[in-house]
């Protein structure tokens, strides 16, 4: 299996430590893709806000501002780590690690392209929602063990706020796996692998089935905006940011934090959102498939879907810019009195499609 | 080997935050060992082999129900010294239940045991290519359907009474009429006034 133990004959090491290594390596190639993605993204997030509102965003370390992340992240890292003296010292440090480990931890069942993944799970999708739905701990704690008003109300609003959403980011996740009839991601995006008609954010385009598409597609396309903005109320993005909510409770929960351990939550907080965009790709605009054909090729494809995380991303970028934010009141309106009850419909109506009226082949993989 | 000691790591882990639930001082911390249990569990379900199970525990209990605890115990002020005071009075309580549950285990796995002592294999699991979740919603939703749609209705009613009791509609009291505010147009907002240099409102 690993061309190392053919090449060294004479150490006949174990199986187990073999396969550890050969994961260990692929994990540490993830991490670094993913921080180095997250040192540009973050870029171009303050890129997309400064143009929008005509400024020039940062242009002064590297060409372009190419390396400004990278000044911030040595500014971090050298300044003082302040732990206030009523807080509860380990809680307090152990928040921001649980968000910046969990951010990462989710990334284990992503698809990169054909194959290309690193835990192949039955139950992916299952698995990358209970992560994304721990996520909530790391403010909550942080907001407790600053022992201050303005964390701790900022830590209640998000516990609030991300519980509430998960409830119709579950419901559109079922939509989903109901119309794939498997909860593994890679089974997820070959099942949108003939083209843009396929996608599952997209299937008012096939005509084919012309005019069951309309029941599908537009209820698909709801469930993709649903997604969407469910996904920025779960990561605490603009216009839903109200645990930060600069305006009201100073940084929310981040207030007591600073130096590496706010570092710590900034790039989880990021890494989320970008999980966020990568399950946007996956699930509804056709993972490493392009619009008008399949992708086998491995490189390829991780290219396609890699340009597709960054295209969500600049979706969310150019929401946070325009947007402005919401009343705390109409936001849990949003999440409890349209969302849930919208996509709680789709469920159905995508269960009745399913079982009355899609073609035989999606129908036969539906019926196991 | 590898199952082995994984499986040993995880279930020291449980029994030891387990524990570490009854006896630390600090209500949070408390909340916290019971999250740090949940999720050893869990890795004991995938363990087993039973990773639809452990993924719903991480979503049910670690995700939703355990926030909630956190959440309430972050919220009240509990004096936990006041509390400690009743312990010694609680404890033949306490014991009778930990050994009625234990009694419930070990007839479980008495009667689980075959006669000439093999385990009777509990879940066909993986059987010809059927997954893990599918294995589940097939036995719930046919032999098991009315009573599945039982526990829903159970909690249903238990919600709807959380509801009845904490709802109050006093009368007085000005609410937020949301389609009000929404339909509200710009010419009842908004009154555009050509002010003359020097005159002023007037």
């Amino acid at each position: 299996m690993n061309p190392a133990r053919d090449y060294i004959p004479w150490f006949d090491w174990p199986v187990e430590f073999e396969w550890g290594l050969m994961k260990t390596g692929q994990v540490l190639g993830i991490v670094i893709l993913l921080l180095l993605t997250l040192a540009f993204i973050l870029l171009f997030d303050r890129k997309v806000w400064a143009a929008v509102q005509l400024r020039k965003g940062p242009n002064v370390v590297g060409p372009f501002g190419l390396l400004q992340s990278f000044a911030d992240f040595f500014k971090f890292v050298f300044k003082e780590i302040v732990i206030p003296a009523g807080a509860n010292k380990t809680v307090f440090i152990l928040a921001p690690l649980i968000t910046f480990v969990l951010a990462f931890v989710g990334w284990a069942v992503i698809p990169w392209s054909s194959g290309v993944v690193i835990a192949d799970l039955n139950v992916g999708i299952l698995y990358l929602f209970a992560i994304s739905s721990l996520g909530v701990y790391g403010i909550i704690i942080g907001g407790w063990a600053s022992n201050s008003k303005y964390p701790f109300l900022g830590g209640l609003r998000s516990a609030a706020q991300m519980v509430s959403y998960e409830v119709s980011i579950g419901f559109v996740i079922i939509t989903v796996l109901l119309l794939v009839g498997s909860l593994n991601l890679g089974d997820i995006v070959e099942n949108q692998r003939d083209g843009i008609w396929m996608w599952h954010g997209f299937r008012l385009l096939n005509f084919a089935e012309f005019p069951d598409n309309l029941l599908v597609g537009i209820t698909m396309y709801a469930m993709l905006v649903v997604f969407f903005v469910s996904a920025l109320a779960e990561t605490n993005r603009p216009p839903f940011d109200l645990p930060e909510a600069e305006s009201e409770l100073v940084a929310g929960y981040q207030v007591e934090y600073s130096s590496t351990p706010y570092l710590l939550f900034m790039i989880g907080e990021y890494l989320n959102i970008v999980l966020m965009c990568a399950m946007t790709s996956i699930m509804f605009l056709g993972g490493w498939h392009l619009p008008w054909g399949a992708v086998d090729d491995p490189w390829l494809g991780f290219v396609i879907l890699y340009g597709k995380i960054w295209f969500v991303f600049f979706l969310f970028a150019m929401v946070k810019a325009i947007v402005p934010r919401y009343r705390y009141d109409q936001l849990m309106r949003l999440g409890w009195k349209i969302f849930l009850p919208t996509s709680l419909v789709a469920v159905a109506a995508i269960g009745y499609y399913v079982t009355f009226l899609a073609p035989p082949a999606s129908a036969a993989l539906a019926g196991g | 080997m590898l199952a082995a000691v994984a499986f040993y790591v995880l279930a020291a882990m449980t029994i030891a935050s387990a524990f570490a639930v009854i006896s630390v001082r600090n209500p949070v911390h408390a909340v916290l060992f019971l999250i740090l249990a949940f999720f050893n569990a869990a890795g004991l379900f995938v363990l087993l082999g039973a990773e639809f199970l452990a993924m719903l525990l991480v979503v049910v209990y670690v995700g939703a129900v355990a926030v909630l605890f956190l959440f309430v115990v972050m919220m009240l002020d509990v004096d936990f010294a006041e509390l400690r005071q009743g312990f010694l009075s609680y404890l033949p309580a306490g014991l009778v239940v930990a050994g009625a549950l234990f009694a419930e285990l070990a007839l479980v796995a008495y009667a689980a045991t075959s006669a000439d002592g093999a385990p009777i294999a509990l879940a066909p699991a993986g059987e010809g290519g059927v997954t893990n979740a599918e294995a589940i919603g097939r036995v719930l939703y046919t032999e098991y359907l009315l009573v599945f749609q039982l526990a829903g209705l159970i909690l249903f009613v238990a919600m709807i009474g959380a509801i009845v009791l904490t709802l109050r509609h006093r009368p007085g009291v000005r609410r937020q009429d949301i389609a009000a505010q929404v339909g509200r147009k710009r010419s009842e907002g908004v009154e555009l006034k050509d002010i003359r240099p020097g005159q002023g409102l007037g």
